[in-house]
């Protein structure tokens, strides 16, 4: 059988649940460690990312408004169809450099990683909202919300990472655009892969492949977006971004140094919550 | 003018090549309209903007709501041009006459038992005087599709006489409801008819069925009304209305209309888009424009 014909995969983009070629029909090449060409990926552009917003847009009301647990299963579903996928994506981290060993324990984290945050769908309400005393005759409740589109620059860790930083966002109900590691995108749309056969409603998540430098001014200053999470942004650019994120108050959260395998506690999730306190008049 | 002259005429008409017509809709579509001459066509699209609701959950209070919009579309922006006219309902005539009074948008208002037109005669007449006498200075009627598909032009004819007639100073639009009239063909007899008997307008649809103005469709009017003004002198607008919900979308019909029925007809006077959901989109792709960062939902009306 040594005489078949490669099939060679096209890595596209995922934009509302489907795999799109990018407007602009750039792409740029991908290499492995040891710079030998991998495959082309499509080099997003600045529409892209708009259309991307919309998707995320018009897919938050529904997932924001599933509870906490169907939520939950959602993820825990993609977590069974990624264990389906450990060979695959081991493979797929071996080309970037990574040791055999060392690229299925980081598959093994990523989707432990997943698990443990599928697991929090149903409770950060509870460790992040509160029923609070107040003195009058009313019931105080502080409830955790969805802060809306999250805007998601992922860190060079192509898939532990990249989880890490996409699981606590969408786990709360919010809807994301991610823009993919530049030098190592080939597992985020894998990933994809795995989200758009896993009851993930599609524009949840929307995965961008290119050049950072170009599309995250467009997301920092979109005014359709709520919040922006940096990660993936080398220090000297995070002040113009932030400055840019200032047009519509977003969120933004700044790149912190902390390793992928640490334990992430919950800062994430709660960096992309808003917390509704409601008063209520106790009847008699 | 009797039924047996019209079926000829109308079937003299020349065919449609539907292969052609979509082919040509289709490239002229794909024109790139980019920087300052965007600028200049959302400008365009925006005056020509019938802004409309026909809802059965309409409301006084929507209504002037509607109005307030359609005089000044982004209230922060001055620069914005107002809306050609808001569409309604009759009974919302007087309303948003009320609203619009001085601000130099039209009132158009539908009639002739909107959508359907099944209604008799007597009561479409009656319809479209109530309209007029409530104010409102464009009528837009229905064609009776029933009759025109059988056949029976002379009645169809007579109909559009007899509004027009009803209409007095006031424009009339002649909806073709193009989405059933089910060939190119018939497109362009309704459109010649409608002509003939003093329609101010033809308009695609109503919107209420799909599919509503499409872009082969709209070609065919154009090229109708191109070919009615060189043969009598006389100049009638296009609306297609219906399905136009993006800027792409609009920017498209007015390539369509330049390239067509040519720069005479690139005015709010002769040619309108109906519609309501494209103004928002018209709006954010006009800051966009001008602040350089992309805008979003939240800061436009919802209507």
């Amino acid at each position: 059988m040594s005489d078949r014909l490669a099939v060679r995969k096209t890595y596209k983009l995922y934009i509302a649940g489907a795999f799109p070629r990018s407007e602009s029909g750039r792409s740029y090449p991908v290499t492995d460690g040891k710079g030998r060409f991998l495959a082309n990926a499509a080099h997003a552009s600045r529409k892209d990312a708009r259309d991307a917003v919309t998707a995320a847009r018009k897919a938050f009301p529904g997932w924001a408004g599933r509870t906490g647990y169907n939520r939950a299963q959602i993820l825990y579903r993609i977590a069974e169809m990624l264990e389906g996928r450990r060979d695959q994506f081991t493979a797929e981290l071996r080309h970037t450099g990574a040791s055999k060993t060392h690229a299925a324990a980081e598959v093994d984290a990523a989707i432990d990683r997943w698990v443990w945050y599928a697991g929090w769908a149903d409770k950060i309400t509870a460790v992040a909202g509160a029923a609070n005393p107040v003195a009058g005759p009313y019931f105080n409740f502080s409830t955790p919300e969805p802060t809306g589109v999250v805007a998601v620059i992922a860190p060079d860790s192509p898939l532990l990472g990249l989880v890490s930083v996409l699981a606590p966002a969408i786990v709360t109900g919010n809807t994301t655009v991610v823009v993919a590691s530049e030098p190592a995108p080939l597992a985020a749309i894998t990933l994809a892969e795995v989200l758009a056969t896993s009851d993930l409603p599609g524009g949840v998540v929307n995965i961008l492949t290119g050049h950072r430098t170009e599309l995250t001014p467009w997301l920092a200053s979109h005014m359709d977006v709520n919040a922006i999470d940096l990660t993936g942004i080398p220090d000297e650019h995070v002040q113009d971004l932030e400055e840019k994120a200032a047009g519509n108050l977003k969120r933004v959260h700044r790149p912190t140094a902390t390793g992928w395998t640490a334990d992430p506690g919950t800062a994430r999730m709660t960096a992309f919550l808003e917390t509704k306190t409601v008063w209520h008049p106790v009847g008699v | 003018m009797t039924t047996t002259e019209l079926h000829g005429f109308l079937h003299g008409l020349p065919g449609v090549d539907q292969v052609g017509a979509e082919e040509r809709a289709a490239r002229l579509a794909s024109r790139s309209i980019k920087m300052s001459a965007k600028a200049e066509a959302i400008d365009l699209a925006i005056s020509m903007v019938d802004l409309t609701t026909l809802e059965g959950a309409d409301t006084a209070g929507k209504v002037r709501a509607l109005c307030a919009k359609a005089v000044h579309p982004d209230p922060s922006d001055p620069s914005v041009p107002k809306v050609a006219a808001v569409c309604v309902y009759p009974d919302m005539v007087d309303v948003a006459v009320g609203a619009l009074r001085g601000t130099g948008v039209g009132v158009a208002s539908v009639a002739t038992a909107f959508p359907s037109g099944r209604a008799p005669l007597e009561a479409k007449l009656a319809d479209t005087r109530a309209a007029v006498a409530a104010g409102a200075s464009e009528i837009d009627m229905v064609i009776d599709r029933g009759a025109f598909l059988s056949g029976d032009y002379g009645t169809v004819f007579e109909q559009i006489v007899a509004v027009k007639d009803a209409c007095g100073d006031a424009h009339l639009k002649v909806i073709l409801e193009t989405g059933e009239l089910a060939t190119l063909d018939n497109v362009r007899r309704a459109s010649w008819l409608a002509m003939r008997a003093g329609a101010d307008f033809i308009k695609t649809s109503t919107g209420k069925i799909s599919p509503a103005a499409t872009l082969p469709v709209t070609l065919v009017m154009l090229e109708a009304v191109r070919d009615y003004r060189a043969a009598t002198g006389r100049q009638v607008g296009v609306k297609p209305a219906g399905g136009i919900r993006t800027t792409k979308d609009a920017i498209k019909y007015l390539v369509l209309v330049n390239e067509t029925a040519g720069p005479d007809w690139l005015t709010p006077d002769w040619f309108r888009l109906g519609a309501s959901s494209v103004l928002n989109d018209l709006l954010m792709q006009r800051r966009k424009l001008s602040t350089g960062v992309y805008s979003g939902p939240d800061y436009f009306t919802l209507d």
